[in-house]
């Protein structure tokens, strides 16, 4: 049978952000995937040796328009740890309602999306009606849809106030009705399950030995997730990985439905231990020392890595991105797929190609 | 199994109020505590500069010899920095968007 190469991306309608794919395919069947990338980097590590400590943190906040936020949180945690700042707790609880918020409305981008990808546009658009409530919330408490701004060294720039959260608690338990809505059709309708099941499978020792993360890692039933390491308020608030076995994409779909609801718990539980107090505290000199910071993002974990070296600006920064140690296992499941399967292994990945070429 | 769970849905939302709402007929009511845009007040201000300093994307421009404080709006992001840093609160972050900025035109104040 005579070979024949299909481009895939970096333009397609599946791919919210480019990159580039060279399919090998006999007749149907993809027998290889070429990846290239590299169409949006823009350099933001460098920025690091050029931009104010401080300020940084919205570049940082930049590397992702979805998950924007934990980027923030990120390096924030990460200039705490070099200078040994104090983070007052309820910054600390903030930070995880907004983390976990922005978790909420990444997952409901990602169902969006995946409805949209196999062609049931119905589905697409009421994901993303839930998710307007989310941005509403968001944008309310912090300021921004998706950009937040709302993290800072040393703490967060604003505070919920009481008669706040009261309201958005009541907004929680109606976003969880719609969520057990759609989410009962992305889990039991059989125009799904066609597309999903049993379609790029992912063994539990492939995952593993490929450094996949994330729910990708999840669905292939390894329990790891950043946050059982207790970062923010993560260590009063216990959270148990969502796993499942199968490692096909319904299964990766299942763990990211599944996420929502624990996020929504995770929010309703730091509502109910959050303490008063101090939402930042004053941050002076500048940084000395090295770290790596480990969180998680919606898409798995993201490493980041801060040299500082006692002048304002950073001599270096370095973050691996959860879609970066995804990729590898896509291109293993990729081999053997039909053609028409390709858009649902690549978007169940949840690739997001700014973040990894930033 | 699983036959019916998208009719149900769509049922129902064929029987309810669209929840989008008719733009631009129907303009969007700015959200209370959304970082709109960046209103400047010329009375307060002391031309110290702090604002134009501490802008993450050097959107401002200060000159404090003639007393001008100009802004690129196409470079701001947005952020509010400058309101918060701002000793004389003259900078202010206001809710409305208004409208979007396309070309590289500086405001003078
Ligand atoms: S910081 Fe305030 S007072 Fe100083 S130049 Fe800017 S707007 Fe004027
Ligand atoms: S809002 Fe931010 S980007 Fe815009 S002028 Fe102020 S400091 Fe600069």
């Amino acid at each position: 049978m005579a070979r024949t190469v299909i481009p895939f991306g970096p333009q397609h309608p599946v791919l919210p952000e480019p990159i580039h794919l060279d399919l090998v395919v006999e007749d149907e069947k993809v027998v290889q995937a070429l990846p290239s990338i590299g169409f949006i980097h823009r350099g933001l590590e460098k920025l690091a040796e050029t931009k104010d400590y401080i300020d940084f943190v919205y570049v940082a906040e930049r590397i992702c328009g979805i998950c924007s936020f934990i980027h923030g949180q990120t390096y924030c945690q990460a200039i705490e740890t070099i200078m040994n700042i104090p983070v007052p707790p309820r910054a600390l609880y903030l930070r995880t309602v907004w983390g976990e918020f922005s978790r909420i409305h990444s997952h409901l981008l990602w169902l969006g999306l995946m409805a949209d990808g196999m062609g049931f546009e119905n589905l697409f658009m009421h994901s993303w009606r839930v998710r307007e409530k989310v941005l509403n919330i968001i944008e309310a408490t912090t300021g921004g849809r998706v950009i937040f701004g709302s993290c800072k060294v040393g703490g967060v720039r604003r505070d919920i106030n009481a008669d706040t959260i009261k309201t958005i608690l009541k907004d929680l338990d109606e976003i969880e009705k719609d969520l057990q809505g759609i989410t009962k059709v992305f889990l039991n309708d059989r125009s799904v399950k066609a597309r999903l099941c049993g379609i790029g499978v992912l063994s539990k020792q492939e995952a593993w030995d490929l450094g996949c993360v994330g729910p990708t890692l999840r669905g292939s039933g390894v329990a790891q997730d950043m946050r059982d390491q207790g970062y923010a308020a993560f260590k009063d608030i216990p959270v148990e990985p969502v796993t499942r076995t199968e490692g096909d994409c319904y299964a990766r779909c299942a763990v990211r439905c599944e996420e929502l609801f624990r996020s929504v718990n995770i929010i309703r539980q730091a509502f109910a231990k959050i303490p008063e107090g101090e939402i930042a505290v004053k941050v002076t000199g500048n940084p000395t020392g090295e770290t790596i910071t480990r969180t998680e993002q919606p898409r798995g974990e993201v490493v980041y890595h801060l040299k500082a070296n006692g002048t304002k600006n950073l001599q270096r920064f370095r973050v691996r991105t959860p879609t970066f140690a995804n990729l590898p296992a896509m291109l293993k499941v990729l081999p053997g797929c039909d053609l028409a399967d390709v858009p649902m292994i690549v978007l169940t990945i949840d690739p997001c190609i700014s973040c990894t070429e930033r | 199994m699983g036959y019916f769970e998208m009719s149900k849905l769509a049922l129902k939302w064929a029987l309810t109020k669209p929840p989008t709402t008719r733009y631009p007929f129907e303009p969007r009511q700015p959200i209370a505590g959304s970082r709109g845009q960046i209103v400047f007040t010329k009375d307060n201000c002391v031309y110290c500069t702090v604002c134009a300093k501490k802008c993450p994307t050097g959107a401002l421009v200060v000159n404090r010899a003639e007393k001008k404080w100009v802004i690129d709006r196409l470079r701001c992001i947005n952020c509010g920095y400058c309101a918060e840093i701002c000793p004389k609160k003259s900078l202010t972050m206001v809710e409305g968007h208004g409208s979007p900025a396309v070309t590289r035109d500086r405001e003078f104040h």
